[in-house]
């Protein structure tokens, strides 16, 4: 006790303030450095396209050079604006059902692995890490083959259904499952709860933090995924975002205007939603610690 | 009811609670696996599948691309290991302590390459390492009076690009891993170390630095994993698999290249069981030295 209040005394110190401006002066010089590229390339996008090739990602705050005229273009209604879309709302739709499923899966997954003795736990256990250890792109072309034998080639199942027993997803809500007390399982089997019920209204609630946070990661994952539905996808009409963002890399086209300001735009719903959920990933990652 | 019973017995419930693991595992790992090592002893074209024996991987030994493929990625793989593990750990030590102010901002703008598609960061970096004089590494170049340079046409410097790029989107989510870890540690322990009049470094060496290690564990075998399969980045560096004299290639790039491009699955999945062992070497001898086969819970 003596201790703790030794601190709160040293916080008022000359020396803890000098540690602090450095402390956070670290962190304001690093987030400068990290954040220059997304804001170079935010204020390119106001730019013509061309400029973009001509001067690169120049910080140029002049006034007269800068104009919507980029966004007005995403958003004229155009061929250009109509694929650029249709590309957003494929990878929308991607990304809410790929996460939805791969969520509740690979949570019921951890929490038989986690919350039962049973014989195959540990080896299933071994072969979830084991899945983790093998490089995608080692099975990349054995399942692409796989996809097309079962017809799911350029479709959005093909996209999704392959990563939807996602290791990593299970190893987190596994070791969030592990810091939950079992005596909550017992307690509710003495009052007549059964397994699935359990398992639905007593512990899932209380990994709502770890749905957060894997939900950002499935999210993030699912938005910017590029291998895969590159191998999957076909039609123009079908791709992704990211895929079509690709397409518009060409070396004779002249489409940096689309590009600059579709990818900033692009950015924009990942990002949102990292800032709106941001509290429960850190409450995910924090909450690791049972309270007794 | 008999069935209902049944499945709503502690004996059976696990067994379903992991069903769709087992399933996905056999149909979406297993099997591909399987055809993978399978694929690699065939020559494969659009007409006939034919059993070649060990050509291929006798074929990939003396291939000179493939070997400069496995030695950029070898490299890239170490030096984001060096540069991907210890800083990102001092960040989240450093975040975790009551000095920095506005942790949340920081952690948000950390966090943010990571939420940006390669194919968005491939071209903002492409643009800063351009050979032009606009590009924000021949700024700095210049600025230092050395003049400017042709980034991504040279071996080391395009390594040097790729690395900036890997640090610039994984620095902060490895520090949120950290961090998480750092969370889990009982303050009480540093109260102890206090007591015991340990210094911060003290403290770092022998409670942090050893609580902190199943974290550590993780973030190396994804790197190892994230390293040594490394494309996307290259791919979008140079707007294509493509680089001057193979200077960006990586081991799926190659296998890549000849299974998609070429069409040459055989030869392909020769490259990618090259790279499994190779991963897999690497991650056990990783676990072993790190002692986590000896403590089962």
């Amino acid at each position: 006790m003596a201790k703790s209040k030794q601190y709160s005394d040293l916080s008022h110190t000359p020396s803890f303030i000098i540690r602090s401006i450095l402390g956070t002066g670290f962190f304001v010089v690093l987030c400068t450095i990290i954040a220059f590229p997304v804001l170079a390339g935010l204020l390119a996008s106001f730019r013509p396209g061309t400029e973009l090739i001509r001067r690169g990602l120049a910080i140029d705050l002049n006034p007269t050079t800068m104009s919507l005229s980029n966004y007005a273009y995403l958003f004229g209604g155009n061929e250009d604006s109509k694929k650029y879309f249709m590309w957003y709302k494929n990878s929308l739709l991607i990304t809410v059902v790929s996460v939805v499923l791969t969520l509740f899966i690979c949570y019921f997954v951890a929490y038989g692995l986690t919350m039962y003795d049973f014989r195959l736990k540990n080896l299933l256990f071994t072969l979830v890490i084991a899945t983790m250890m093998v490089p995608f792109e080692i099975l990349m072309l054995p399942m692409y083959k796989e996809v097309i034998a079962l017809h799911l080639i350029d479709t959005y199942a093909g996209v999704i259904i392959t990563g939807l027993c996602s290791a990593s997803t299970i190893f987190f809500f596994r070791q969030y499952l592990s810091g939950l007390p079992k005596e909550l399982l017992s307690a509710a089997r003495i009052d007549g709860a059964n397994e699935y019920y359990i398992s639905v209204r007593i512990i899932l609630p209380l990994a709502k933090p770890a749905f957060a946070s894997m939900g950002i990661l499935c999210a993030m994952g699912s938005w910017n995924a590029i291998l895969w539905p590159l191998l999957v996808l076909k039609g123009a009409e079908k791709f992704t975002l990211p895929i079509g963002l690709n397409t518009l890399l060409t070396p004779y086209g002249n489409n940096y205007d689309v590009l600059i300001a579709g990818s900033m735009f692009g950015i924009l719903p990942i990002f949102i939603l990292f800032l709106l959920f941001q509290r429960y990933i850190i409450d995910g990652m924090t909450a690791g610690a049972v309270k007794g | 009811m008999k069935t209902k019973n049944f499945l709503y017995s502690q004996k059976v419930a696990p067994y379903v609670f992991v069903l769709p693991f087992i399933l996905s595992f056999v149909v979406f790992w297993i099997y591909p696996l399987i055809t993978a090592f399978t694929m690699s002893f065939q020559k494969i074209t659009p007409t006939a599948t034919d059993w070649v024996g060990i050509s291929n991987y006798a074929k990939l030994l003396k291939d000179k691309v493939f070997l400069l493929a496995v030695r950029n990625s070898a490299t890239y793989m170490f030096f984001t290991l060096v540069l991907l593990i210890p800083f990102p750990m001092i960040f989240a030590v450093l975040m975790d302590s009551h000095i920095v102010k506005g942790k949340g901002f920081w952690k948000a703008i950390l966090y943010m390459p990571a939420l940006t598609s390669v194919v968005i960061s491939g071209m903002l970096f492409r643009l800063m390492f351009t050979e032009y004089k606009t590009g924000q590494m021949n700024l700095i170049t210049q600025a230092l009076g050395l003049g400017t340079y042709k980034w991504l046409k040279n071996g080391w410097s395009g390594m040097l690009a790729l690395l900036v790029l890997a640090c610039w989107r994984w620095t902060g989510v490895n520090m949120l891993y950290f961090l998480s870890g750092l969370k889990s540690i009982d303050t009480a322990l540093y109260e102890a170390a206090d007591i015991d009049g340990a210094t911060p470094v003290q403290k770092f060496f022998y409670v942090t630095l050893p609580l902190l290690k199943p974290t550590t564990i993780y973030v190396l075998t994804i790197s190892v994993y994230a390293g040594l399969a490394m494309f996307l980045e290259s791919y979008m560096l140079w707007a294509g698999n493509a680089s001057p004299n193979n200077i960006g290639l990586t081991i799926v790039g190659y296998l890549y290249r000849r299974g998609i491009e070429k069409n040459d699955m055989g030869y392909a999945c020769a490259v990618g069981v090259v790279l499994l062992i190779v991963a897999l070497i690497i991650n056990f001898a990783q676990l072993i030295v790190n002692g986590t086969f000896k403590k089962e819970d």
